[in-house]
């Protein structure tokens, strides 16, 4: 017996080395503890197609430090996509040593991260920056929390619709100045391209877990926004359980999977591919229908992929709804934000920076590179802000059909549900209706029998 | 290790004393050891411990629940034993951890070293090279090999072309056997090695007089060479199993877990849940039930091969 104890010991350390590789626990990653009041660190996230938050920052940084003296600005760009950058950011936020100052926040995060104590309110500051009145409403609404109070402030919003390639439907016979009505009109163009031009990929919506917010927003919602049922009804405060529309917009997946109009399930289940499909499946000829966001033109005008081709190969044209219903076409509109940290050591100072960094000079620096349409009246009214880009005119006349995520602290989880579902259909692990349950199932689990309401 | 020397200290014939200078004498011996004892209650236990607490709350990285916990009792766990999703994990986890340690590596691992000892010298060094190669490449690295090695158009299947077969996308289509694979090839080289050193230590006189008896080449192995190194075997099965049970890396970058979870043994299913879904929780709750089985496993190793009983 006497040699057991040591085996078990032996077994106890195997087992928990074993476990410390699924990297559970907080790492110290991040930026070190703040040297007193005179350091303001900045999260935000850097990727090789999006480098103009970067650029903005530089700038902003050069212009704070140069008009106050003795105060560092540090910068800390997390280099990861969408999904990896709000893991990071949530475990920088789980410590204040780590917790970031200012930090680049997406408008569906604020909820929960002001819910979670992550955000400091700026009500205070904001009532005495006179450049707030340039926000328009939506802008300022983007940045409320549950309490009411504001916690960021937006850099500029977004719209999503159709891209495709005009070069490639010349060749399938499709017209140029192609607008779809319906579903089945997108479809139909997929196959065509199909048939005629076999060595492309006909159409992509994201759809997979690994691309995070992206299959959730610029796949799902693109549809589910347009049949007659929603995800979330906001007068009763309730979500929807048991939708057609759910289920038919799973059902477009399902046909694209079948019917080979998507990209192989290899590439359709690539983390990368949202980056993929602006630098290289568009720019490359490879891709002929797109359903993406109005940022994506940025990238080529200013980015790390420059294509300057891109305004006479590419086409863009307005989602329809599923059967052409009123209003015709749907979008999804997000953005993002800047915020204080509820650990900022002088949130007066981080909020200066806010505001230097949200100027008119900079947001429109901002808005025209990263192709954002502009929230601050002084920017969007600009001539020169709307002859940068001309897609500028296309994704700003799709406000008017657009619509905004649930705003309740618990969508990020409920959005990662919806990204199951879709990934189960074209993996072709359930039919539309499986995972239609399997999404009500995990729905209910999250904000409990009292917050769903079965579609009428 | 520890253990084999350990026994060998006790075996060499400890004083018998008596009454109760002998538990006095046996207190202050094992005082060394509270160190030890004190560090493994602070970085072992207690994690350990605090785990266990937090698969007891609801726990996330973001909203309401990230700045006020509640303790919900054994919710996360009705609720992963009532998912299919953690039923389908678990059958992956456990077809992982039985082909790729306890078939894969560990017969192969003997096969090789049972050829290695037999081979000449030239061969020998050479094979265990090219075979401990895999051990000694970083896990994230090996990972990406072997992504490139099993993706559509990847070196596999560049190679059946020139077979004239049609290869497939074996991360997509086979995931769970491209990760089995994939661990063999990466853990076999650790399972030859033990082999190998437990072989060393087999009295060659033994398996001669065996021979001269009349034994066959199986019988001999399987009635002396087995017995002898049941210890070393006990030891690398249970080392392997506890490793394998725990990989993440290889099949986080291999496949993610997917496609959708027909990949995602129970580590991967933890991390998404916690980290991608942001259910800390309910992550950690599936993090404790693979320690649970962990620690089963432990235990049928130390009863079925018995190490302790010469």
């Amino acid at each position: 017996m006497r040699t057991k104890r040591p085996l078990v010991l032996v077994t106890v350390v195997a087992v928990a080395l074993g476990l410390t590789a699924c990297g559970s626990g907080d790492s110290d990653s991040g930026s070190p503890d703040a040297a007193g009041d005179s350091t303001i660190t900045v999260a935000y996230q850097k990727t090789d197609s999006s480098t103009q938050q970067d650029a903005l920052m530089q700038k902003s940084k050069a212009e704070f430090e140069a008009a106050n003296p003795g105060t560092t600005i540090e910068l800390t760009p997390i280099n990861a996509q969408e999904d990896g950058y709000f893991t990071k950011l949530a475990l920088m936020n789980g410590s204040p040593e780590t917790a970031p100052d200012v930090i680049y926040e997406d408008t569906f995060q604020v909820r929960a991260d002001a819910a979670a104590g992550f955000l400091a309110p700026i009500d205070d500051y904001l009532a005495d920056w006179a450049d707030w009145d340039q926000f328009y409403d939506g802008a300022k609404e983007a940045g409320l929390g549950d309490d009411g109070k504001t916690y960021g402030v937006s850099m500029g919003t977004d719209t999503r619709g159709i891209y495709f390639n005009k070069q490639i439907f010349e060749q399938a016979g499709l017209p140029t100045d192609w607008q779809p009505t319906t579903w089945e009109d997108v479809l139909d163009a997929a196959r065509a391209v199909k048939e005629a031009v076999p060595d492309v990929i006909p159409l992509n919506i994201f759809g997979s877990k690994a691309q995070g917010e992206a299959a959730s927003m610029q796949g799902f919602e693109m549809l589910m926004y347009g049949t007659d049922d929603t995800l979330y009804d906001a007068d009763a405060a309730k979500w929807i359980t048991g939708s057609q529309g759910f289920v038919d917009s799973l059902g477009v997946y399902d046909t694209i999977a079948k019917e080979g109009l998507g990209p192989d399930l290899q590439d359709a289940l690539d983390p990368n591919l949202p980056n993929r499909v602006s630098d290289e499946l568009l720019p490359q000829g490879k891709l002929a229908i797109a359903v993406n966001g109005s940022w994506v033109p940025g990238g080529w005008m200013t980015g790390g992929v420059p294509w300057p081709e891109w305004e006479d190969v590419m086409g863009m044209a307005k989602m329809p709804t599923q059967d052409g219903q009123d209003p015709g076409a749907t979008s999804m509109s997000g953005g993002w934000l800047l915020s204080v940290g509820a650990n900022a050591d002088d949130p007066a100072k981080a909020f200066d920076f806010i505001a230097q960094t949200l100027n008119k000079e900079n947001t429109f620096k901002y808005d025209t590179e990263a192709s954002q349409i502009a929230v601050r009246k002084d920017v969007a009214t600009d001539p020169a802000y709307l002859a940068f880009n001309p897609s500028f005119e296309f994704f700003s006349s799709l406000v008017d059909v657009t619509h905004f995520r649930p705003a309740t602290p618990d969508y990020s989880q409920i959005s990662s549900n919806i990204q199951v579902a879709t990934e189960s259909v074209i993996t072709g692990q359930a039919t539309p209706e499986q995972a239609a349950k399997t999404y009500d199932d995990a729905l209910t689990q999250i904000v409990g029998d009292d917050g769903v309401q079965a579609s009428s | 290790m520890a253990i084999l020397l350990d026994r060998r200290q006790h075996g060499r014939g400890p004083e018998r004393t008596s009454g109760p200078r002998r538990a006095v004498q046996s207190v202050l011996r094992s005082v060394p050891l509270l160190p030890a004892v004190a560090l493994l209650a602070v970085f072992l236990l207690g994690p350990i411990l605090y785990s266990l607490y937090g698969s007891l709350t609801d726990r996330s990285l973001t909203g309401p629940a990230a700045a006020n916990p509640q303790f919900v009792g054994l919710e996360n766990y009705t609720d992963l034993f009532s998912s299919p999703v953690f039923w389908s994990s678990l059958v992956l986890t456990l077809v992982f951890v039985v082909g790729s340690a306890l078939i894969g590596q560990n017969v192969l691992g003997m096969a090789l070293a049972l050829l290695l000892q037999a081979a000449s010298r030239p061969v020998r060094s050479v094979v265990s090279t090219i075979v401990v190669v895999a051990w000694v490449l970083p896990e994230i690295v090996a990972a990406f090999a072997l992504y490139a090695f099993f993706s559509g158009t990847g070196t596999l299947n560049i190679a059946l072309g020139w077979l004239g077969l049609e290869g497939t996308s074996w991360l997509i289509v086979l995931p769970i056997l491209a990760v089995t694979l994939a661990n063999v090839w990466r853990g076999t080289a650790f399972s030859m090695m033990v082999y190998s050193a437990a072989l060393a230590e087999v009295p060659p006189e033994i398996t001669e007089a065996a021979e001269i008896d009349g034994a066959s080449g199986p019988q001999r192995f399987f009635r002396i060479t087995l017995p002898m190194i049941r210890r070393a075997i006990s030891t690398n099965l249970m080392l392997i199993t506890l490793q394998t049970l725990g990989v993440f890396t290889l099949i986080w970058v291999m496949t993610g877990g997917g496609p959708g979870t027909s990949s995602a043994t129970l580590p991967v299913l933890a991390y998404q849940q916690a980290f991608k879904f942001a259910q800390v929780g309910y992550g950690t709750a599936i993090a404790t039930v693979t320690l649970v089985i962990g620690g089963l496993f432990a235990i049928i190793y130390i009863r079925v091969l018995k190490p302790e009983v010469d």
